[in-house]
């Protein structure tokens, strides 16, 4: 077996390998789940009657669905220069963070406060994902630095919350007073869909993907992922690029920290209850994407359904939410093991 | 005096331990090229092989269990030889899948093991007031036969020249994807073993995300000590003296319990920053982490 170069290969190849592999990570899943003494078509049908079934499980869908567009969004940018932030997770609480400060400790009059909350959350995951850019300038591989940091900000989070920041109200449980009610976000009603967050996801993936493709900067920053030996030939600067790009994938990443924290929980609290795995998970929107923000619109809701899924097996199934681990992981790998079969076609026998 | 060196030494060993093991594997499979980011999966399906083989009999046969957590490893850093050496995908986003599969898949599989008692645990060698454990034993001569191996025998130089020039080995007959792929089945079963050590004898029982991220530390300590098995030795116990301090200070200091949970990482990344600066990468082997097609430069 062998595999011969294609010259121009089309969208609908892509497409439909993406597809294939797709339906080849659901079945590899469906393997693992009768290894572990369930059936599979019961668990796909509760995943799908529990999320797709009532306005309740879509209410969840779309609840999930807005900080994966987010992150998403921002990933697919970033994949594109070749920067593989790992971290959202990390940058994601350290917007929480930034903006669960401005909303407690800043005096501003109430219709500031709310946009200084999500400014405060973009400053806070883009500086996060920074330290990873400019780690990178010493050769710190991003994906293990990005990692890390994710740990380092969970330990954070604990820190403020059972700390300093711990509230004056609560007792027994480790978590900040509530915010100001002027930074509430509405919801839709009967979810916990703070549809502003969601109309902000659908701008920035709109946003991103204009400058990718239409932007001198986008420009730059395909040539710095596609061919970095041309890029320095024609003088753009890849340390830059990075730069930027951390600031642009961290800050999305904290906006979703922004908006969880302001439109659904109104407090600071423990990082497992933050972010229910949206940093990982968005990795694979960003892939299934392949690395184009807009397409994000479309693969954010494909994980929010898994996301959601995976909370469903849990209380119905007593199954732990770590499935929804074998589904990223699986799913990502089928995808990337899947690319050579967009660019060349297999020949059998020898050459 | 000497009983606080003597405690300190033998815990900054145990710790180490799982660290230098799954260090050595991501040593040999970088050595031959291929990065391996998902040695924390890896060690997470060991450790519950080993556990399942081991729990709920007296007279169960550790041997086997050490055997079917290295197998585990083993079958799980399969997926990641097919899909980066016959598929030349991505080895760093592939790594990436590896670690959630693992992680996903042990915690699934491992839910019926949870709060079980391990009747038959790996005793320790007891000197005087030091203890051992027969894995920390078997990790340090392992990482001088494979400092011997690497450096002074055919074989062993056959599976650097695969690492740092795939094309010229291809030239001399050497199969390039085969070497690429047995070195990243004994990447896998080293780590499988290192899962190992944490069920049968330094926890000795199996809980969720029991590896808690030595398995990224292992990954970040390869570059630490320049690929270097002996080098290895010290780096694992310096993080195994971390994680000992640690323990030792958590509630005795007014430091706040969370500074210490998140030093061992913040120590990676000013090691990794270190190694970095000092120009460390340049020990990396040359063809690390891309795909070997035949005639493509």
């Amino acid at each position: 077996m062998r595999f011969v170069s294609l010259s121009a290969p089309s969208t609908a190849r892509a497409a439909l390998v993406t597809l294939a592999s797709l339906v080849t990570a659901l079945l590899i899943c469906a393997l693992i789940f009768t290894l572990a003494g369930q059936s599979p078509a019961e668990v796909y049908g509760t995943m799908l009657r529990g999320t797709l079934g009532d306005a309740t499980g879509l209410g969840e869908v779309g609840r999930r669905t807005i900080p994966l567009l987010l992150i998403g969004a921002g990933l697919a940018l970033a994949f594109r220069a070749q920067f593989f932030n790992i971290g959202a997770e990390g940058q994601l609480l350290l917007g929480a963070v930034f903006a669960a400060g401005t909303a407690l400790f800043v005096p501003l009059p109430g219709p500031l406060l709310l946009p200084a909350v999500f400014v405060a959350g973009f400053v806070g995951g883009g500086l996060w994902a920074l330290i990873a850019a400019a780690l990178r300038r010493v050769n710190v591989n991003e994906i293990l630095s990005t990692l890390m940091l994710n740990y380092v900000a969970v330990a954070l989070v604990t820190y403020l919350i059972a700390g300093p920041w711990k509230g004056k109200d609560v007792r027994g449980y480790i978590y900040t007073d509530t915010f100001p009610a002027s930074t509430y976000l509405p919801t839709l009603p009967g979810s916990q869909v703070h549809w502003p967050t969601l109309l902000l996801g659908v701008a920035v993936a709109l946003g991103l993907q204009w400058v990718l493709s239409r932007s001198t900067f986008g420009y730059a920053l395909r040539v710095v992922g596609e061919n970095p030996g041309a890029a320095r030939y024609a003088g753009l600067s890849s340390g830059r690029v990075a730069l930027l790009v951390a600031l642009i994938t961290g800050g999305a990443a904290g906006l979703a920290g922004a908006g969880e924290v302001a439109g659904i929980h109104h407090r600071l609290l423990e990082a497992g209850q933050i972010s229910l795995g949206y940093g990982f998970t968005a990795v694979i929107v960003a892939w299934l994407a392949r690395g184009n923000p807009a397409l994000c619109l479309i693969t954010a809701p494909v994980m929010g359904i898994i996301l959601a899924g995976g909370d469903i097996l849990k209380i119905d199934l007593n199954l732990p939410f770590r499935v929804v681990d074998i589904f990223s992981g699986v799913i990502l790998l089928c995808l990337i093991a899947s690319e050579v079969f967009v660019r060349h076609r297999v020949q059998w026998g020898r050459a | 005096m000497d009983n606080v060196v003597i405690e300190a030494l033998v815990r900054a060993l145990a710790v180490g331990t799982p660290l230098l093991l799954a260090c050595l594997g991501a040593i040999l499979n970088e050595r031959a090229g291929v990065v391996n980011l998902g040695v924390e999966g890896l060690m997470a399906v060991g450790a519950l092989a080993a556990f399942a083989v081991a729990a709920g009999s007296p007279d169960a046969n550790l041997w086997l269990a050490v055997g079917a957590a290295m197998l585990a490893g083993a079958a799980l850093a399969l997926l990641h030889a097919v899909a980066t050496v016959t598929l030349r995908a991505n080895q760093f986003v592939s790594g990436l899948a590896l670690a959630l599969i693992g992680t996903g898949a042990a915690g699934l599989l491992g839910k019926r093991f949870e709060g079980l008692p391990l009747f038959n645990k790996v005793a320790d060698w007891t000197l005087g007031s030091f203890t051992i454990s027969p894995f920390t034993v078997a990790a340090l001569l392992l990482a001088g036969a494979m400092a011997f191996w690497l450096g002074a025998t055919r074989s062993g130089l056959t599976l650097r020249s695969v690492g740092e020039n795939p094309a010229a080995a291809d030239v001399l007959g050497v199969n390039v994807g085969l070497t690429r792929v047995l070195a990243v089945l004994g990447g896998g079963a080293l780590a499988g073993m290192a899962g190992a050590f944490l069920a049968l004898s330094y926890r000795s029982s199996w809980a969720d995300n029991m590896t808690a991220g030595l398995g990224w530390i292992a990954v970040a300590l390869v570059i630490f000590v320049g690929w270097r098995p002996l080098r290895a030795i010290a780096g694992a116990l310096f993080f195994g003296f971390l994680y000992y301090l640690q323990f030792r200070l958590q509630g005795n200091s007014p430091i706040p319990t969370e500074v210490f949970s998140a030093m061992p990482f913040v120590l990676v990344l000013v090691v990794l920053a270190l190694a970095g600066m000092r120009g460390q990468a340049g020990n990396a082997p040359a063809a690390l982490g891309r795909a070997y097609v035949r005639g493509e430069r």
